[in-house]
């Protein structure tokens, strides 16, 4: 009998089941990754032929370069120091020892090789979990070899997609207004780069003002306003053939266009007898449709990223302040109600929020709000700056910023900003002549 | 036992077989449990250790005759004290020059603890850890001051190597999930060790739950994420990156900082992972 009782207590601590703890981990810290990026091994075939052709030492390492600044530049990530490897390049494409990679505290590694067939440059790369010991992609493609710095935009925009979840934006060009000469005789141009400052043309020869030239988010096509024969216009530019139009044949001034998001209409301000109401025209069979009809000044439309709405700056309410209205023009609401001035809002391609630039108390301030018009943040602040321009992916926006001219009418200077949602990875755009006026391309290849 | 089931009104042949059933039942049932028993993992020493500091100090079930006779002794020590228990420890202080160990002697000591803290039979220290919690019952500023240098001399290495939480914060190993201190411990273990994607969206429900089987040292012997299907989901791209980081926070976090004691109670354990108020910002 005892050892019956015996049993069965055994038997009932046997089964005691203690409950799953559950932990919550809110928090983290919000430092960049660590990436390693070892260069691109290649052939001693390849190499000769590069430098031969392209003056160009080797391709892989420069590559390497090229992602390893992309990257850097989002503030995401933190490429590590190449004198800290201790892999050789040249096996790296094959399989890393993650070991050696853990020991300086990589967390992804980027591998891959470059080689010429057929006259063509091939890339292999791949992205490796550390921690993980896993391959999370490989990719291989082929391009010609003049365009091997977009091999690095491409391999950037792959990783940091894989890495984020969100697409890239490294494979995109800029077009801007390249300003030259002293601030009361100024040349501008209109001048086309990639998003890190390299490969710049000029698309016009800077005889007339051009201003603020905006992206057809499907295709290379521009629109930007021009005073050619001192008559500010609308015109629409080919990147690819160079043919230019003038958008419309209107009375008055037309200026501030932009395309919807299929690409398929041009939405502007036209300003006539002392009024400017926003207009919009079909590309296709040059329909003019007025949208606003106000006393006011309304400027500066900017569609949502579904084509359904229409963000504008208005004076109506006696202040400049930022409006909402449908497509048709419908439903018009304000949405800021902070201090101070509000302008050129953009819708973001996401569609969650709104970037504008605000002056209050004579400084001016680039900022974000939804789009509702709550939770308005501002992400930097300075003497001049205006204009911000949404990344493809919605997290970063570029825009310009002038410096103060001392008393002898010198010191003034354009140059082109970029920051990002968090507001803390501010960076100046490189470009070679003072800029204005930015406007992002959406990605050359998807 | 027998005698509950039986009834005096009941057939002798019904009895016979109401008797069979459940000695057949009691043997199938000990049949299948006590091969399991056996193999199951036991983590005996520090369990028995803590629970029975808590016990003994709720219901007064008598002490192992070991632990019996060291609190016999400090008891008595505790009557031989002429000094006031407010005393500060200055002759302590004072003997410590003379009293540090060579090196050599320093390395046998912490082996010889490593030693007992795994060996079952040698419960002493575990007894001198229940004089610490009970400090009303047992007060003795001259063995807590020698527990002191004790700890700085001879556990600082090993707390170090290790980095875990230490005993004196498992106070509660009776309860059913981490206490507090625990918890904390290993939430901000792993805080440093997550990197936050900051590219995700904050207005998403983005909470990634992960299921650990840790190993006693609390490095992860099996990681799971529960909501795996939706990893590879189209559309579901940042959870996947989320999930991602999550696990890399926990591989570089290994070995994960846990309680010394009651492995059963942790030895499985859920993180659920939510970057939202982080985003947010």
């Amino acid at each position: 009998m005892k050892f019956l009782k015996t049993l069965i207590i055994i038997f009932l601590l046997q089964s005691k089941v203690y409950a799953l703890i559950e932990v919550d981990i809110t928090r983290g810290n919000l430092s960049p990754l660590p990436i390693a990026v070892a260069p691109l091994s290649s052939d001693k075939k390849t190499l000769s032929e590069i430098e031969k052709n392209l003056k160009i030492k080797n391709i892989g390492s420069e590559i390497s370069k090229v992602v390893e600044n992309n990257l850097k530049a989002t503030g995401l990530f933190n490429p590590l120091n190449k004198d800290s490897f201790l892999q050789e390049s040249d096996i790296a494409h094959l399989k890393p020892r993650f070991e050696d990679w853990k020991l300086i505290k990589a967390q992804g590694l980027i591998t891959g090789k470059v080689e010429i067939i057929e006259g063509n440059l091939r890339i292999e790369f791949r992205l490796w979990d550390v921690l993980a010991a896993k391959e999370m992609i490989a990719l291989a493609f082929t391009t010609v070899p003049k365009n091997w710095r977009r091999v690095g935009h491409i391999i950037s925009d792959k990783v940091y997609e894989r890495l984020t979840g969100e697409k890239g934006y490294f494979d995109t060009r800029i077009i801007y207004v390249a300003e030259e000469g002293p601030k009361i005789k100024r040349i501008k141009k209109l001048a086309i780069m990639d998003q890190d400052g390299f490969n710049v043309k000029y698309l016009t020869l800077g005889n007339e003002l051009v201003l603020t030239p905006r992206f057809n988010p499907t295709n290379q096509m521009v629109t930007y306003l021009s005073y050619f024969r001192n008559l500010p216009r609308v015109y629409l530019l080919d990147i690819e053939t160079g043919i230019q139009e003038v958008v419309g044949d209107f009375p008055g001034m037309t200026f501030a266009p932009r395309f919807s998001p299929d690409g398929k209409k041009i939405i502007m301000s036209f300003a006539s007898d002392g009024n400017s109401d926003i207009y919009t025209m079909d590309l296709e069979n040059r329909i003019v449709e007025r949208i606003t009809n106000h006393s006011s000044i309304d400027t500066s439309p900017s569609y949502s990223p579904n084509g359904k709405y229409i963000c504008f700056n208005s004076d109506r309410s006696g202040y400049q302040q930022i409006y909402v209205m449908k497509s048709d023009g419908s439903k018009v609401k304000r949405i800021s109600f902070g201090k101070g001035l509000y302008g050129t809002p953009v819708w973001s391609p996401r569609g969650d929020l709104i970037a504008f630039t605000k002056l209050h108390k004579g400084k001016f301030y680039i900022g974000v709000m939804r789009a509702d018009g709550s939770g308005e943040r501002l992400l930097t602040e300075n003497f001049y700056q205006e204009a911000p321009s949404w990344s493809p992916n919605g997290r970063v926006l570029i825009f310009y910023r002038e410096t103060k001219t001392d008393e002898k009418g010198e010191g003034f200077s354009a140059k082109l900003w970029s920051i990002d949602l968090t507001g803390y990875n501010e960076r100046q755009v490189r470009t070679k002549t003072d800029a204005s006026d930015p406007s992002w391309s959406s990605l050359l290849s998807n | 036992m027998y005698s509950l089931f039986v009834k005096k009104n009941f057939p002798f042949d019904l009895n016979i077989a109401f008797s069979a059933f459940f000695h057949l039942l009691i043997i199938v049932v000990a049949t299948i449990s006590l091969p399991f028993l056996a193999k199951k993992p036991i983590d005996l020493p520090p369990i028995i250790s803590v629970e029975l500091i808590q016990i003994t100090d709720k219901t007064n079930i008598p002490f192992a005759p070991k632990a019996k006779k060291i609190i016999e002794k400090v008891k008595e020590k505790e009557k031989e004290r002429v000094v006031s228990e407010q005393a500060p420890p200055k002759k302590i202080k004072k003997e410590k020059p003379d009293v540090v160990p060579l090196p050599d002697e320093k390395i046998e000591k912490v082996k010889k603890i490593e030693e007992k803290k795994q060996n079952p039979e040698k419960i002493e220290t575990e007894i001198k850890q229940v004089s610490e919690f009970e400090k009303e019952e047992l007060f003795d500023p001259n063995t807590i001051a020698a527990l002191i240098d004790k700890s700085k001399e001879e556990f600082a290495e090993t707390l170090e190597k290790t980095d875990k939480v230490t005993q004196s914060q498992n106070k509660n190993a009776e309860r059913v999930g981490l206490s507090l201190s625990e918890e904390d411990a290993l939430k901000a273990q792993i805080f440093g060790c997550w990197s936050i994607p900051l590219g995700l969206p904050y207005n998403e429900n983005l909470l990634v739950r992960i299921k650990l089987r840790l190993k006693p040292d609390g490095t992860v012997s099996k990681s799971e994420i529960l909501d795996h299907a939706r990893m590879n989901k189209p559309g579901q791209g940042f959870y996947k990156v989320l999930a991602e980081s999550a696990l890399r926070a926990i591989r570089l976090c290994q070995p994960l900082r846990v309680p010394t004691t009651g492995y059963e109670r942790w030895k499985d354990l859920q993180l659920n992972f939510d970057a939202k108020e982080m985003l947010k910002g």
